[in-house]
């Protein structure tokens, strides 16, 4: 029996990495507000690796945070393992990455949603959305409870008409042997939402008695830690540590005379699967000439003993994977507590989106996470944050938050899905990002905090506390630019002591940072009107002067990105009436429909002769 | 839009002379000017096809012409088009086109048949870059090298270069954005040998531009000396050569005439010849300042001395002129008694190009050729193998990288970390990505994909 239950802001439908972010801003920003889990189990899982961030993804967080977004917060309560990568390649890649404890992370997660205000959490299958002139109306669950809504933002992750294959052995499943929602997959589908099949996987997980550890390397993590939310503070705490192995001949060997028993290929499965994140076999196949691949083992948890496989996804049977893990030094003895499995799942087509994640051609349907064909928690969150925030925005009847590629990772991760679209799940990468040396994961929150505030996300206490951190920045800033240092003897000593050449003429302390010998905190010794300064603050300062020509050079770059993005496109724009702009092009740009140019040039397919006609078609027009 | 006219072979080469129509209006245009011996209504002539006839003004005919009709959307511009083929002079074609706009046609900016092409859809950007230089191009060697862009050479060249540095920032891309991997850490070595090899590779294309700019618009080339030099013999030395092929137009930045000669394929443009035709046996007063203002504008100073006269105080004032320019000293008049010595240390510390001659017996003439062609590398220019620049903008993105090649070095010797480098190294790619109009992050991401096995 169908009944009536209840009318709600905003539903979220999946309570995964997006669906969390998702609703508590919808929540926090005063709509009452509701989130489906098929399992509450499955909250905030993570069904592949137990680690939050990494090269890019890192960002992805810091971003997160600096919005007034829950993942940077949550993992840090959770750690169990931290480090900082890249911190010999410069500062723009610098990234954070920790060790999870995974049921931990969910507890917090789950309990930080069931306590938070104006949120309902549920249990429920939803198996319909019903959409009234072009406009999301309400949503059913299987058991007919029926909600009025006045938006929906879709989650799902990986749950839409999974399958999941080892081997021969294939199962209609979610991960982690979740359900899966298979009807919901049909509603999309009537209403014309086009579906695209994708595929990814994960490695075995292994009890921890069974690993000689003595025959991998060790991987500590590091000594001082740095957390991933700028508002927490935190203080050391017993780390875990991580190991390396490697497969070798005997392994690739196993896994070439099985090829046959994989479903990769035999053709079984056909969802596109990533080209970052390949089985061992893809590797072993794709690189033949290479002898070794490698295998982290990390640890899932403080309270289990289930080890994480790091490099070794793989779709092939039960009984070849145990045996091809078993070649590896360390894994000899080897028990699988569960194998690993490839997954091919629904997902839509991001190109069918608007910038603000709302469905092109259906009012009020947003949609996040890896149900937008990307991968990774944290590419998942920042996705379900902005589309918490534009569902907000939208009920309120304001302007969607759009960020733009010069704003930070998150901009550039919904530009390139929106725009460019994918082929494969899209992984976030800081190769991907223009302006690298600005995006940087250090001043996250000098790039967004400001918006997160004007959205509502952030409090006014934590607001404040930001101006005072900007302050301090500039303030020293400005202080070490005008302080000029003599050549004493005192100096001298100090620069020859750096490893540096002393001064013969006076030097403005800022120009000593420049030098590559000299930190920030070093100056101490020469510097008597040092003020006290953060250690946020103080990494700021430095970076901010000790590549002050590069960071120019970049902002000059958005200055040119950021006029082309602002020659805005009128949205009656009727492209088949243009000549003189190529049939492809003209198909991409309608359906497409960018806000501007710069975004209609990154459209593949549309030329750069394309976009000239174009220009030239708006100025006479606007003439 | 309108209805264009312009004339559309460039002065300076070809015996015929083209004038074009593009537009609603060009056949109505024509019908008022052109006399067909066959006559036929329009709409019964078909696109492609020749007609022969005359243009007539007021019943008077001016020239005996064929004219080509091209119905849109057949044609280059996707408009109704016609050319008419006049085998006159400079003045009939210009007699021609301004019939033409007499009776309705606009004046064609330069390029806007081009242009209208590129608008009405008929060709791509790149295309239309070529097209405009083949137009424009001046001599078969610049013709050729206009084609070869136009195959793209150029961008298989480019792509070349893309690929080297490519496959350096490959390797420093995926260590970072994959710190975990064992994928080695690209050395400084690799990068400074990558970047010299890349800016040697810019560097000879950046040169070729020179030349091409030579080929395209022609040596502007200043014969200067004192009256009775022997100015005015070498000129018709060179003009009436039987190979020459010759037009005069008017100058550019004065109000002289220039004219366009082209033997053994060396383009040159010589400046203000009535200024020295009409040079009479008289001292002109203003004489030096005359020199030293078209030596100013030139490419190239060729300084004529009469080597029967001991040097006087006018061709040590030349001398000066010459000092600091390209420059050819030539001793005229071999067949008289010599008064000075070619090593006379006066030329000698002027011009390293000294050349005996006899403009009036044509002796040394040739040696003159060889000399320019040495002096401006055109024999250095293959055309057959090598890609020559000819495209400004392709020439500016070029110097773009290798400024940005500098930087990176630079960036490099200060220590700076690899990400830093890597964003110059991205630069270098972008300036070189923008000529053949490619997107580099899909490049970088697609070759880490393909180079390396990276993974859960």
């Amino acid at each position: 029996m169908k009944y009536y239950a209840g009318e709600y802001d905003v539903a979220v439908i999946g309570a995964g990495h997006a669906g969390c972010e998702a609703a508590l801003a919808a929540a926090r920003l005063g709509m009452k507000t509701l989130i489906f889990s098929i399992s509450l189990e499955a909250v905030a899982n993570m069904p592949c690796n137990p680690h939050i961030g990494g090269s890019s993804k890192g960002h992805l967080v810091r971003e997160i945070d600096a919005l007034g977004g829950e993942m940077g917060k949550n993992i840090d309560k959770t750690m169990i393992q931290i480090k900082m990568l890249n911190t010999s390649k410069g500062p723009a890649v610098h990234s954070l990455r920790a060790q999870a404890d995974r049921k931990k992370y969910q507890a917090e997660m789950k309990h930080t949603l069931e306590r938070q205000e104006n949120l309902d959490i549920k249990q429920a299958e939803i198996v319909d959305i019903k959409v009234e002139d072009g406009k999301v109306k309400c949503i059913e669950t299987a058991v007919g409870a029926i909600y009025n809504v006045k938006t929906v933002i879709l989650a799902t992750g990986t749950y839409l008409k999974s399958t999941i294959y080892i081997g021969e052995f294939s199962q209609d499943s979610g991960p982690d042997g979740v359900f899966p929602a298979n009807k919901l997959s049909e509603c999309l589908q009537n209403l014309g939402i086009n579906l695209l099949r994708f595929k990814t996987g994960t490695p075995a997980r292994i009890n921890k008695k069974t690993i000689d550890f003595s025959k991998m390397e060790v991987q500590k993590g590091d000594t001082e830690v740095v957390p991933f939310s700028f508002e927490d503070e935190l203080k050391d705490f017993k780390q875990v540590d991580c190991y390396l192995t490697y497969t070798n001949e005997k392994t690739h060997k196993i896994i070439r005379d099985n090829l046959d028993r994989s479903p990769l290929y035999t053709g079984v499965i056909t969802g596109t699967g990533p080209r970052y994140c390949p089985s061992i076999e893809d590797k072993v196949v794709r690189f033949s000439d290479k002898p070794r691949h490698q295998a982290f083992v990390e640890p899932v948890g403080l309270d289990t003993d289930e080890m994480y496989i790091a490099g070794l996804s793989s779709s092939l049977p039960e009984d070849v994977q145990i045996a091809l893990y078993r070649t590896i030094p360390g894994l000899e003895n080897a028990e699988f507590t569960r194998p690993a499995y490839s997954i091919e799942y629904d997902c839509i087509n991001p190109l069918d989106l608007k910038l603000s994640l709302e469905y092109k051609t259906i009012d009020g349907l947003f949609f996040a996470g890896q149900i937008n064909g990307t991968s990774g928690y944290e590419e998942a969150a920042c996705q379900g944050l902005i589309a918490g925030i534009n569902a907000v925005q939208k009920i309120k009847g304001e302007k969607p938050v759009i960020l733009d590629r010069t704003d930070g990772y998150i901009g550039v991760l919904i530009d390139d899905i929106v725009t460019k679209g994918t082929n494969e799940p899209y992984r976030m990468m800081t190769s991907r990002a223009e302006y690298r040396l600005l995006l940087r994961q250090d001043n996250a929150d000098l790039r967004l905090t400001e918006i997160g505030y004007r959205v509502g996300l952030i409090t006014e206490e934590r607001y404040q506390k930001f101006l005072n951190k900007k302050k301090n920045i500039e303030e020293e800033i400005k202080r070490l630019k005008k302080t000029i240092v003599k050549p004493t003897k005192k100096v001298n000593e100090f620069l020859q002591k750096q490893g540096t050449t002393p001064l013969s003429t006076g030097s403005k302390l800022s120009e000593l940072l420049k030098r590559t010998e000299i930190t920030y905190n070093s100056l101490k010794e020469i510097d008597e009107n040092m003020p006290e300064l953060s250690l946020q603050e103080k990494e700021e300062v430095e970076i901010q002067l000790k590549y002050e020509g590069y960071i120019k050079l970049q902002e000059e770059q958005v200055k040119k990105f950021k006029k082309m993005e602002k020659k805005l496109i009128p949205e009656d724009i009727d492209y088949e009436k243009i000549s003189g702009i190529s049939l492809e092009g003209k198909q991409k740009l309608s359906k497409l429909k960018p806000l501007s140019i710069g975004q209609a040039s990154r459209i593949s397919g549309v030329s750069p002769a394309d976009i000239s006609v174009l220009l030239v078609y708006l100025q006479t027009k606007n003439k | 839009m309108s209805t264009i006219a312009s004339i559309s072979t460039a002065p300076g080469i070809g015996g015929i002379g083209i004038i074009r129509m593009s537009g609603k209006k060009s056949f109505e245009i024509l019908e008022k000017i052109f006399k067909p011996k066959k006559q036929e209504k329009i709409e019964d002539i078909k696109g492609y096809t020749i007609k022969y006839g005359h243009i007539v003004e007021e019943d008077k005919i001016i020239d005996e012409v064929l004219v080509s009709y091209f119905k849109a959307p057949k044609s280059y511009t996707a408009e109704d088009m016609c050319e008419i083929n006049s085998h006159g002079g400079n003045l009939i074609v210009k007699k021609i086109l301004e019939l033409c706009l007499k009776n309705g046609a606009e004046l064609a900016e330069p390029g806007e048949f081009t242009k209208r092409a590129f608008l009405n859809g008929r060709i791509d950007l790149a295309q239309a870059e070529s097209v405009v230089d083949v137009i424009n191009a001046k001599s078969e060697k610049e013709v050729k090298a206009s084609i070869k862009q136009l195959e793209g050479e150029l961008s298989k060249e480019i792509q070349k270069i893309k690929q080297e540095i490519l496959d350096v920032l490959v390797n420093i891309e995926v260590s970072i954005d994959y710190p975990e991997y064992d994928v080695e850490e690209v050395q400084n070595k690799e990068i400074l040998e990558m970047l010299e090899s890349v800016e040697n590779k810019l560097k000879k294309l950046e040169k070729t531009f020179d030349s091409g700019k030579i080929l395209k618009n022609g040596i502007k080339t200043a014969i200067i000396g004192k009256p009775n030099a022997g100015k005015s013999s070498l000129l018709n030395a060179i003009l009436k050569e039987d190979r020459a092929i010759v037009t005069e137009y008017e100058g550019t930045t004065r109000d002289t005439i220039e004219e366009f000669v082209t033997i053994n394929g060396i383009p040159l443009k010589l400046i203000d010849t009535a200024g020295i035709r009409e040079a009479s046996d008289e001292v002109e007063k203003i004489g030096i300042q005359k020199a030293k203002e078209i030596a100013k504008e030139a490419d190239l100073v060729i300084a004529i001395f009469d080597i029967s006269k001991k040097l006087s105080k006018e061709d040590e004032e030349i001398l000066k002129i010459v000092k600091n320019k390209k420059s050819i000293i030539l001793l005229n008049k071999i067949d008289l008694k010599q008064a000075i010595s070619e090593k006379d240390p006066k030329f000698l510390e002027s011009s390293k190009n000294i050349i005996k001659i006899s403009a009036l017996n044509k002796k040394g003439i040739e040696e003159i050729y060889n000399k320019i062609s040495e002096m401006f590398s055109l024999n250095e220019i293959n055309m057959d193998n090598d890609i020559v620049i000819t495209n400004v903008r392709h020439k500016n993105l070029i110097s773009k990288a290798i400024k940005n090649v500098l930087k990176t070095k630079e960036t490099m010797k200060k220590d700076m970390p690899i990400d830093i480098i890597a964003i110059y190294i991205k630069d270098i790619l972008e300036d070189l990505g923008s000529i053949t109009g490619e997107i580099i992050t899909e490049d970088i991401i697609n070759e880490i994909f393909s180079k390396f096995c990276l993974g859960k």
